[in-house]
């Protein structure tokens, strides 16, 4: 890791810099590897050996803060992230088989992706429209009422939206 | 300061009112059981062995970190809080692989001794152990997570009193797991492997690498010119391990036991510090005179250079070229040495024994080949621990050796050379040759108490002929990072600075002797350490020749073979460099 690689976005190092100015600099450690998480969608080590050298916080106490916490993501996610509702309600309704048909489909456990980077699944605690149960989120999107057998049709669809949407930025 | 009365088990006592019950405990002669107490580190409380009932509160409270307050009725034993420490340590029992007849603390581990104290006779909570693999990727320090206990001594002593911060609690519950940071190897960390973690680990999760294989096997080839040369801080502590306290000296049964191992020659490192000592104020007075790269800053201690290139590369061109004392008779005794008794330097086996583990990893710098030959001037470096062992393996009984004395030419050493080991007294031995050249009179000071003291932070100014010298000494590489923001923020000015990355010097060095566990003696005691540096400051007193540069040997090395110091050959084969190293340390 070298500074020439430091490409953490101008809003963040802006962040870091107005943290420092605070009583206790450090204490911001948290809220910044959270809106490193909203940009990047998971946290890299090149971002957080960053964080460490801008913020003066010892990089294995870093990475302590960052594994310490489920909510953090250490992989990048894919490019459809599938989050799967495992909430009592969803739970009761099937959500363990609907999640057990996306490992099926994708070879890849709870908080991976695929090795293409199309997809990554999680489970999740109640989303809140358990009257949809089973529902799943992908990406922003929800999806209710989700079915085992719907689940190689949904992964087809998006993977074509993948490859048309990759196209067009092509 | 205000006092307040307490009662511990129907014993009235008053103590000051910032104590705590453990300190107020060890006063009075109770010693309540601990694991992750280190009185020179952060309070952590994390083992919990240390709890005790206090009158009017229902939860058990760790003593540890515990005030006392006016009043306070304490009770260290009953069966339900030996019950209670008991379960404690079955349950990390439930987590620790059950190997101890394997394990290289057998017999000097806290957690086992422990476990017999509180009587753990059988496994009431075995279940799922975690696994890790061992991490050997480091030419120094062994990590083993699977015997970690998760106490934090080793965090906390990297963090608090090296300030390297290498280590951190990763995951967490029953994952956790302690790693630098990424959970990368120690190889690929800001470790600068002053071995400190596997002085305060109650049991084997930290190690140094073992060397002691190819040594036997150089020991056991007839067609090998086996040589060991001894660091001075090795003299101080060996005793230790058969039984004596701190401060004993044990030169000369430590020279008798080597001859015995089957070492060719023995041959003492403290040559090579009068050596470093010769070129290096060479070195300063070249610098004093052109005032550039001052301070000069020493650079005996290997861990210190590590530190240096991760966290102040900007401050390399400071740092004297000097190689280390072990490196300068190493290189010696493939070149001068080989030539003079016509030896194959292929076919010499350098052993170093250093109570450092920063030096397995110096021994292994590209730096210290010989690039022609490919080979290394340090084939192997041991610890004062692995020599230990290897004495006791051998089945040499070290009470009772005949004393020894080193070979010459290389084994000759003034008194300067002795002090090496103590914080400080690099500084000494520097300014005793300086005070000679500088002002051409031969007896004068000797005996520079101002540098004497195991404080981790000194400075002084000395009167040296007309010239008043600024010094710094610092030791603990937190002590060090201080004195280095001074310098890189030219808040002060100095001329030389020494530094340690151990607490109190080599004397306490990350491959001394652990205490015995039956001793109440905690690993960096700082009674331990004066009693160490003692022994050495005595060895230094009883000496006919006390100043480096007034070694007959060295003087004929020069005449024979170097030409003059600082010369072309000297240079070439007693100084080398340093380079800016990633991760950058914070």
């Amino acid at each position: 890791m070298f500074e020439e690689d430091y490409n953490l976005d101008k809003e963040i190092t802006d962040y870091i810099d107005w943290c420092k100015e605070q009583e206790h600099p450090e204490s911001y450690l948290i809220a910044i590897l959270h809106k490193i998480q909203e940009k990047y969608g998971y946290l890299s080590q090149e971002n957080m050996y960053e964080v460490a050298q801008k913020l003066r916080v010892p990089t294995s106490f870093v990475s302590g803060v960052a594994t310490f916490y489920h909510y953090f993501r250490l992989k990048p996610r894919g490019y459809f992230h599938i989050s799967i509702c495992l909430g009592t309600a969803c739970f009761v309704k099937g959500a363990d088989l609907v999640l057990k048909a996306f490992q099926n489909e994708l070879g890849i456990e709870i908080g991976e992706t695929t090795s293409d980077g199309v997809f990554s699944i999680e489970g999740a605690r109640c989303i809140g429209v358990c009257a949809l149960a089973p529902v799943l989120m992908i990406n922003d999107a929800v999806y209710g009422n989700v079915k085992p057998t719907q689940v190689s049709e949904l992964l087809s669809s998006l993977r074509a939206k993948y490859n048309q949407e990759k196209k067009v930025s092509a | 300061m205000n006092k307040v009365n307490i009662q511990i088990d129907d014993i009235n006592l008053e103590v000051p009112e910032n104590s705590t019950i453990m300190e107020a405990c060890d006063k009075v002669g109770i010693h309540i059981p601990r694991l992750c107490y280190h009185p020179i580190l952060s309070n952590e409380g994390a083992c919990r062995i240390c709890i005790v009932e206090v009158d009017g509160i229902y939860n058990y409270l760790p003593s540890c970190s515990t005030y006392v307050f006016d009043g306070m009725k304490i009770k260290t034993n009953s069966p339900e809080i030996r019950q209670a420490r008991r379960d404690l340590v079955e349950l990390m029992l439930d987590n620790h692989p059950m190997d101890c007849q394997l394990c290289v603390r057998n017999g000097n581990c806290e957690l086992q001794a422990l476990s017999y104290k509180l009587g753990v006779r059988e496994r009431l909570f075995e279940g799922v152990r975690k696994s890790y693999e061992l991490d050997l990727s480091s030419d120094s320090v062994v990590r083993n997570a699977e015997k970690c206990i998760l106490c934090g001594q080793c965090i906390r002593v990297c963090a608090n009193v090296q300030g390297v911060y290498n280590l951190s609690q990763h995951h967490r519950g029953v994952n956790t797991i302690v790693t630098p940071a990424f959970l990368s190897s120690m190889e690929n960390s800001v470790c600068v492997k002053c071995g400190q973690c596997i002085n305060v680990c109650p049991t084997a999760a930290f190690t140094e690498k073992d060397y002691t294989e190819k040594i036997w096997a150089a020991l056991n080839d007839p067609d090998i010119f086996v040589i060991a040369q001894t660091a001075p801080s090795i003299r101080a502590a060996i005793a230790e391990g058969f039984g004596h306290p701190p401060g004993v000296n044990g030169t000369g049964q430590m020279i008798t036991a080597l001859r015995r191992l089957g070492f060719d020659a023995v041959f003492d490192t403290n040559f090579g510090a009068d050596l470093t000592i010769v070129e290096e104020s060479v070195e300063f007075l070249k610098r004093l005179e052109s005032g550039e790269k001052l301070p000069m800053i020493t650079s005996c201690s290997p861990g210190w250079i590590k530190f240096l290139e991760h966290f102040f590369p900007e401050l390399i061109p400071n740092a004297s070229t000097c190689k280390s004392p072990m490196q300068m008779v190493s290189t010696l005794l493939k070149t001068y040495y080989a030539e003079k008794n016509n030896l194959d330097p292929k076919k010499i086996f350098v052993v170093g024994v250093m109570p450092c583990t920063a030096k397995k990893f110096e021994s292994r710098r590209p730096e210290h080949y010989n690039v022609e030959g490919g080979y290394p001037y340090t084939d192997a470096v041991i610890t004062t621990r692995e020599l230990i062992w290897m004495i006791k393996a051998y089945g040499i009984d070290f009470n009772h050796l005949p004393k020894g004395n080193f070979d010459l030419p290389l084994g000759f050493s003034t008194g300067a050379g002795d002090i090496f080991g103590s914080t400080g007294g690099v500084m000494e031995a520097t300014l005793r040759t300086c005070q000679a050249k500088l002002t051409g009179i031969q007896n004068q000071e000797l005996e520079y108490f101002d540098v004497r003291n195991v404080e981790g932070l000194r400075e002084a100014s000395i009167k040296i002929g007309d010239k008043v010298l600024n010094i710094a000494i610092a030791n603990g590489l937190n002590n060090a990072k201080t004195i280095l923001n001074r310098v890189k923020n030219k808040e002060k000015e100095y001329h030389i600075v020494e530094i340690m990355a151990c607490l109190g010097g080599c004397v306490a060095g990350g491959g001394q002797p652990i205490p015995d566990v039956g001793e109440f003696i905690y690993p960096l005691d700082k009674n331990m350490i004066k009693l160490r540096a003692k022994a050495l400051y005595d060895i230094d007193e009883n000496k006919s020749i006390r100043r480096a540069h007034e070694n007959p040997y060295i003087e004929k090395l020069y005449e024979e073979y170097l030409g003059k110091p600082g010369g072309e050959l000297a240079y070439k084969l007693l100084h080398t460099h340093y380079h800016p190293r990633l991760p950058k340390g914070i």
